[in-house]
């Protein structure tokens, strides 16, 4: 940072959630909720200010800056660091206060500059200098420090301090990620309450007092949180330090671009930061509709995965029983050939692009419905919830969840698989009267904050749902859940109709899949019941990177992009892209592997796909890739999957091209370029574009303005959401879609970041994206006879010219409505035995925590969590192997106690090395039933 | 290992029930720990921590911030000295110097056959009587270096075992916590109260410092006594 921060004043809109009063501890003074202001003088000027907000904000906003530590926007003040002290005249004189502390009252005049505020100050730094080693130098921090900045422009500029600095052993570790110098930590306390009062996991607490505090774990406790990066974030000296980005670069020697992390779908906002064209850090950015300048840890620490051992350098063409490199012209030909072999015979399927951004997945969508003559493509691996339902259900936004009078879950573990979603909905339940219901088979992260959570049996959620909606009196257990707490749910709907919502829906349910072992069939018929509670909306719970990108653009059997159906958009597309659309509905990931095991698929392409690790049925996945004819991949890394390929296409990762993003609530974000692409690897669009040039259809996208033009031209969805709009610097925020202009206009605001709040993001305007010597693709194309047969290209007509209308032109079509009522779910009597639940977790055997060194041993070991009495009943004590046995497979694992747990139902956690999931999950079944005995014991 | 007892298990599960938090009740439940192990261990800090419904290191965060909790085992006897202005100037530190050079250990150590600790302690409230000290937080005042040989000699011996119990807590604890509620009160001298409540309140030897013990070298004090006796009226 430079010295100009010191006298420019960071100003923020100050949006402080409402402070109530916690569980624990005297609560500050509540900021009024009301909308009143009141007038109030700093430094002799009269300023309006908002009535109960704290100085230091109202101060903020009239640009005047005071200086601080301890205080962060994002959470409540405590007045530790005793820095912002300033002069405020009262009854009894001027007396000193510390400004995050004390509310603005109507008529107060508040020196900040004044002889006996600034002395305050001045003693303050000196006092946290005390026992700070200075050691700047060698700091992580320099540079970027609060300590120093503030030190720089309100310090007394000497110290009287003679005697001897306290020493501490230098950094020690506090978990796998994060070092602890308790030397230069200042008592601030930020680190200590982001733990407890934002992520709920208080693993680090102060010990000892006086000058012996530190910050410290309990012994063999580690700071095991999935969000212990934030508070290296919002350290302001260097104490906490996170291992990946020590002594790796210095500040003033970083590039940054502003963008969106893909590694889920909450689409947060984040600073990158790169160093000699390498990504080295990502610090959150605060974003009020989405993250409030949160990571989790898997989003902050996975992007060395893009340069880990798996990457994939270069095109690799199967010779036999191995995959040997190739020039990027012999691998396309070579794809387009079996391609167009496959599209003559057997058809081709299209699986993955979650991954993609959302212009790439248009292209793949285009190209697969254009090109390829197929509707089977889908961006989900039968691991979610069928489009139709996601896409056609009133959707909402995080706000509005947060704002809701009530949520229901219908969702995973969304403090593994959204973590930053969890943060926001916690802060909604402690801070905002939110009520939480869960209908989920196991435990998960929000189990302690939901006012009832009903365990039901797997494979019965439909019938819960059921129940839950109807107002006919409970008889007994339904899906295992007591009639009492089927009421207890029932009343909380009831409460939230009449309580209702300061904006948004009464009521927001949050969808997906609660369990990869049971149908999703189950969630679709659950989400259309709950679909007739008064008012309410969803928000998706999909978890995997841009798959709400993919939905919106088409990556879907029977959608098209903008959220149509393939029917009622058949036209309007055909006239757009002046071609046949697939007849029929094509199959969805489940269908296409089932197909391709009896051999009666011509070929598989997949686009950032890893079905033998993401399939719930391994099994079956298994099957589909090796009865395949054809296989082409499109991916980063060299997964599981990818090594059955034939053709294998290495695509540009997050970070190396540009693009947007589409998040739960199909907010479109911007995606910048910070580094050059990885080797000769291309981004998906171009590989889509370079595939249809060689089965004889030109797209003719030259950049991804070309297709963001057609994107806003053909999809209903996306009419005005204009480029440059998202791709401004003011577009922090993105735009929810649908959006009529006025709501695009006022999204679009201007929010200088916080160097105090969040220190190491660049506090001057934001690169956005890379030089322009970097855009240059560094590839040299080696020139190959086309292998196709001419007759083999397909003759389309000319795409009418842009914009046109008037005589023939097709209406827009509608887009998805209302899901149709699912058909019932067979009624096949499941197997006896235990219910199987199998969720992931955040650090897993997934490509992108493996192919970064640093996470890749943070996976836990397998384990089968099932209720006490189960071991007890076959004498088998927690730690000892038992085997799972279903009917797809067999898994031996520990055995695990939970008593939280139905007596019926055993957990296991997704894809972890050593023992998946995925062995014993029966895709085709309602819900995985297995038996469970002892190791040795039969077997 | 050292997790709360049945019998302690059963006080902290009632201590808890006294309160709207589980939380409240840390700091009781933490003395009764350091009754049982004289100490707090690690498992008992994590077995206090799921009783209370906190993370282990907030217990121990917030046991650390007070000096009378300890966190490595202690001996049997833990004596502080008091080394504020009233004791200082009545000889304190030579005591102090003296009790480390008797016990071969350094404030804070403890006696290779686990017998001793040594503290310094901060104003023991016991001014009247200066120097003096605490064993297992039974006052002893007017305490020279000759004194303190025979205090240590018949803490050694076992001849004030009526008086001094192996090691403990403040009985003004047991009782503001309302463990020593029961017990037959109805002659409420003092006194009878005060043994009648520690004979009832466990199986750990407690015996109040009784009335004013007149010891050849060392001198106990009424004061303590004073104390407990209005602690215990002020909670009837």
């Amino acid at each position: 940072m430079s010295e100009d921060t010191r006298n420019e004043v960071p100003v923020r809109l100050v949006r402080r959630p409402l402070v109530t009063e916690s569980a624990v501890g005297t609560p500050p003074p509540a900021p009024a909720a009301s909308g009143e202001t009141v007038n109030i003088t700093i430094d002799g000027r009269s300023v309006e200010a908002k009535a109960g907000q704290w100085i230091i904000d109202a101060a903020d906003e009239a640009g005047v800056y005071i200086p601080r530590f301890c205080y962060h926007p994002r959470m409540k003040p405590v007045g530790m660091c005793r820095m912002c002290l300033v002069e405020v005249e009262g009854p009894r004189g001027p007396t000193l206060m510390p400004a995050c502390y004390n509310p603005v009252a109507d008529g107060m005049t508040i020196h900040t500059k004044s002889d006996k505020a600034v002395k305050a100050q001045e003693g303050v730094l000196e006092f946290l200098l005390v026992n700070h080693p200075l050691d700047c130098p060698v700091c992580d921090k320099g540079g970027e420090c609060p300590l120093q900045d503030q030190t720089l422009a309100y310090g007394p500029g000497e110290s009287r301090f003679v005697e001897e600095k306290r020493h501490w052993e230098k950094p020690i570790p506090i978990s796998d990620l994060v070092y602890l110098d308790r030397e230069r930590c200042i008592q601030c306390g930020r680190c200590v309450r982001f733990a407890d009062e934002v992520a709920g996991d208080p693993f680090i607490d102060f010990a000892e007092r006086g000058d012996r505090t530190e910050v410290a774990i309990f012994a063999g406790q580690p700071y095991g949180s999935n969000f212990s990066g934030n508070v290296v974030q919002i350290c302001p000296v260097g104490a906490l330090t996170a291992k990946p980005y020590r002594f790796k670069a210095r500040p003033w020697d970083l590039q940054q671009v502003e963008s969106t992390c893909t590694t889920c779908a909450v689409g947060c906002r984040s600073a990158v930061q790169a160093s000699s064209n390498e990504v080295t850090r990502l610090i959150g950015v605060d974003s009020d509709p989405v993250n409030w300048g949160w990571l989790c840890d898997k989003g902050r620490f996975a992007f060395p995965a893009a340069a880990g051992s798996t990457r994939l350098s270069v095109p690799l063409v199967r010779e036999g029983n191995e995959l040997v490199e190739a020039t990027w012209g012999a691998a396309l030909a070579r794809a387009a050939e079996g391609l167009a072999r496959a599209r003559r015979s057997g058809g081709i399927g299209v699986i993955g692009g979650a991954r993609l951004p959302n212009e790439d997945a248009y292209v793949w969508s285009k190209t697969a419905r254009m090109v390829f003559g197929t509707d089977s493509v889908d961006a989900q691996l039968g691991d979610g919830v069928p489009a139709e339902t996601i896409l056609g259900l009133p959707r909402a936004t995080i706000d509005e969840a947060a704002r809701a009078a009530l949520v229901i879950t219908v969702a995973p573990d969304i403090k593994e698989e959204l973590p930053v979603l969890y943060l926001r909905l916690r802060h909604a339940v402690r801070e905002q009267g939110t009520q939480l219901v869960e209908l989920t088979p196991a435990p998960t992260g929000l189990t302690p904050y939901a006012a009832e959570t009903a365990f039901y049996r797997p494979g019965e959620l439909a019938a819960l749902a059921a129940a839950v909606a109807s107002s006919e009196p409970v008889t007994g257990d339904v899906a295992g859940v007591a009639g009492a707490t089927i009421e207890a749910v029932r009343a909380h709907v009831a409460r939230a109709a009449e309580v209702g919502s300061p904006s948004g829906p009464p009521v927001v349910v949050v969808l997906g899949r609660p369990s990869l072992a049971e149908s999703e069939a189950q969630v679709a018929a659950a989400a259309h019941v709950l679909a007739g509670l008064p008012g309410v909306k969803f928000l998706s719970a999909l978890r995997r990177g841009n798959i709400h990108g993919a939905l919106d653009f088409g990556l879907s059997p029977g959608v098209l992009p903008g959220r149509v159906g393939l029917d009622a958009g058949r036209e309007w597309f055909e006239y757009q892209w002046g071609a046949p659309l697939p007849a029929e509905r094509g199959f969805d990931t489940a269908a296409m592997l089932n197909e391709s095991s009896r051999g009666r698929m011509g070929a598989l392409v997949l686009v950032g796909a890893d079905p033998l690790t993401d399939f719930p049925d391994s099994n079956l996945a298994l099957r589909g890739l090796l009865g395949a004819r054809f296989v082409v991949a499109v991916d980063t890394h060299l997964n599981a999957s990818v090594r059955h390929a034939d053709v294998v296409l290495p695509a540009s990762a997050w970070a190396e091209r540009r693009g947007t993003f589409t998040n739960v609530e199909g907010r479109i974000t911007w995606l910048s370029q910070l580094v050059v692409e990885h080797s000769v690897s291309w981004p998906d669009w171009m590989i889509a574009s370079e595939l249809a040039e060689r089965m004889g259809v030109n797209l003719a996208f030259t950049c991804l303005e070309d297709i963001w033009a057609e994107i806003e031209r053909v999809s209903p969805l996306h009419h005005g959401v204009h480029y440059e709009l998202l791709s401004g610097i003011r577009a922090r925020d993105g735009v929810v879609v649908p959006a009529d202009a006025a709501t695009i206009a006022q999204t679009v605001t201007s929010r200088p970041l916080d160097p105090m709040a969040d220190p190491g993001i660049a506090s001057a305007e934001l690169h956005r994206i890379a030089p322009s010597a970097l855009l240059v693709t560094s590839v040299e194309m080696t020139p190959e006879p086309d292998s196709i047969d001419p007759s083999d290209h397909v003759a389309y007509p000319e795409p009418p010219p842009s914009g046109a209308s008037g005589e023939g032109v097709p209406a827009v079509p509608r887009p998805l409505g209302a899901p149709p009522v699912p058909a019932p779910s067979g009624a096949a009597p499941l197997a006896q035995g235990l219910r199987l639940v199998t969720r992931r977790t955040m650090w897993d055997g997934g490509t992108q925590v493996q192919a970064a060194a640093q996470l890749a041993g943070l996976a836990p070991d397998p384990a089968v969590r099932v209720n006490p009495a189960v071991l007890a009943e076959m004498g088998t004590a927690e730690g000892e192997m038992v085997v799972l046995r279903s009917s797809r497979g067999k898994l031996t694992v520990p055995a695990a106690a939970d008593a939280s747990l139905p007596a019926g139902t055993a957990v296991l956690t997704w894809n972890l090395p050593g023992g998946s999931a995925g062995d014993l999950v029966d895709s085709a079944a309602v819900a995985t039933t297995v038996t469970i005995e002892a190791h040795g014991g039969g077997s | 290992m050292p997790r709360l007892n049945p019998d302690n298990l059963q006080r902290a599960l009632d201590l808890i029930a006294l309160y709207p938090q589980p939380r409240s009740a840390l700091i009781p439940i933490l003395h009764i720990l350091q009754e049982q192990d004289g100490y707090l261990s690690e498992d008992g800090m994590n077995h206090v921590g799921e009783l209370v419904g906190l993370e282990a290191v907030e217990v121990r965060g917030t046991a650390s911030f007070y000096d009378m909790f300890h966190f490595e085992p202690v001996g049997r006897y833990l004596i502080a000295v008091c080394t504020n202005i009233a004791c200082m100037l009545q000889g304190a530190y030579r005591l102090l110097e003296h009790a480390e050079e008797r016990l071969g250990v350094a404030p804070g150590g403890t006696t290779a056959d686990g017998m001793f600790t040594l503290e310094d302690a901060e104003c023991l409230a016991l001014c009247g009587n200066a120097p003096c000290l605490t064993v297992n937080w039974r006052f002893f005042g007017d305490v020279d270096p000759e004194g303190f040989d025979a205090l240590t000699d018949d803490l050694r011996n076992g001849r004030l075992d009526d008086e001094v119990p192996p090691h403990g807590t403040l009985i003004r604890v047991r009782r503001s916590v309302g463990l020593a509620a029961a017990g037959p009160t109805d002659e409420a001298t003092p006194q009878s109260a005060e043994v009648g409540a520690d004979v009832d309140a466990g199986p750990a030897p407690h015996r109040s410092t009784g009335p004013a013990v007149e010891l050849s070298t060392h001198r106990t004090t009424t004061a303590t006594n004073v104390v407990d006796a209005a602690h215990l009226e002020g909670r009837q």
